[in-house]
């Protein structure tokens, strides 16, 4: 009787340790699957980790186009969470969707790229941050523009504030220029990734 | 956007926090040439269904659940085929590959120990709801409950295949 409970027992574990076979191999499944749900259609959101100059950035792109590109200096998880919630939980880490926005946002960083040719999703921005930051996106590169400018093309030359505020939430900042945007006594004003990184891309576009 | 979507987590998290536990509950179940399959079928089949789940869902028991349907579908598929199922119980130099194709003889001795695949391979010769009592109890770690719920039987019924099934198991299992 004792022999056979403690046969049981072994059993019992090799039974909750699995098989050693295939063991590890699901990480290349897990990458087979994002693949797949891209090229199917069932995820709404591909996105990628890449690093730059500036530190790893986050790229999230919907059918439409990029819907998303963020600093990430708390990693990845708040930036997940925010679209799992405002777009879709249906968020699946598939870096060969993301390709082509990676690689024009390499030649911006080395200096071969002036202007961005990407599809984008506008769905983060509130209809006021449209149109703030489409006059933003028609700001040339290597040159700079003020709040107050940018608020009076928008339509809306008293809201300043309320200007800065989309530019701040710019949910796809670098592609579309909001570091190009400065206070008017020539401060550098705000910027959602901090400073030194609007610095730095200031100096990029400067050739410096 | 509902409601229940509010608190769910991003399915790359979901993922992440449940393609080991899948992917050792479907090699246990189908082998590890079927496992790929039956894996993608899983989780293609968990994210189309993801955003209508409630948020206080117990994500694990749910994809497992999954997991289980889309193994039960591989057992069918397989026999369906013309080819005869892939025979382990038995022979002595079972757990390879190699062996696979070629059962040895099923009057050989058993071996001291069961190797790994053998066992597997005498688990996957079990009876469909034996074999899923198994392994949503043991590898999914589920309880009595969530593993009747998934496998759509009731508790004692349940409970009952898991105790046949240990008891022919221990009919291979010499350690």
């Amino acid at each position: 009787m004792e022999t056979m409970t403690s046969d049981l027992r072994d059993l019992e574990r090799a039974l909750r340790r699995g098989p050693t076979q295939g063991a590890g191999d699901d990480r290349r499944a897990a990458s087979e699957l994002a693949q797949r749900a891209v090229r199917e259609g069932a995820a709404d959101i591909a996105y990628a980790m890449i690093d730059s100059p500036l530190g790893a950035l986050l790229l999230a792109g919907t059918r439409r186009g990029l819907v998303k590109l963020a600093y990430t200096p708390q990693g990845p998880d708040p930036v997940l969470q925010a679209l799992a919630r405002r777009v879709s939980p249906r968020l699946i880490e598939a870096p060969g969707s993301l390709d082509e926005p990676r690689r024009q946002l390499e030649q911006y960083f080395s200096g071969e790229r002036h202007e961005f040719e990407l599809a984008l999703d506008r769905r983060l921005m509130s209809p006021f941050a449209r149109r703030v930051l489409s006059v933003t996106a028609a700001i040339p590169y290597g040159s700079a523009s003020t709040y107050l400018d940018v608020a009076r093309r928008a339509g809306s030359p008293r809201g300043y504030r309320a200007a800065g505020n989309a530019l701040g939430a710019n949910p796809i900042p670098i592609v579309i220029p909001c570091h190009r945007v400065l206070h008017r006594t020539g401060g550098l004003g705000g910027y959602g990734g901090g400073l030194e990184r609007k610095r730095w891309l200031l100096e990029l576009e400067r050739g410096e | 956007m509902s409601t229940a979507a509010v608190s769910l987590p991003p399915f790359q998290r979901f993922l992440d926090a449940h393609r080991a536990e899948v992917w050792r509950f479907l090699v246990a179940s189908v082998g590890p040439s079927e496992a790929d399959d039956c894996f993608q079928e899983t989780f293609i089949a968990a994210l189309r269904a993801y955003p209508r789940l409630p948020a206080d869902s117990n994500l694990r028991a749910w994809v497992l659940t999954i997991a289980h349907h889309k193994a039960v579908d591989a057992h069918r598929a397989r026999r369906r085929r013309p080819l005869p199922s892939e025979a382990v119980e038995g022979s002595p130099d079972a757990g390879h590959a190699t062996a696979r194709s070629n059962p040895g003889p099923p009057h050989a001795a058993a071996p001291a120990e069961l190797p790994d695949g053998e066992l597997w391979g005498a688990v996957r010769e079990l009876p469909p709801r034996q074999r899923a009592a198994v392994l949503l109890r043991y590898l999914g770690d589920l309880s009595h409950a969530e593993a009747a719920a998934a496998i759509g039987c009731s508790e004692e019924a349940a409970r009952r295949s898991l105790h046949e099934a240990l008891k022919r198991l221990r009919e291979v299992w010499r350690p």
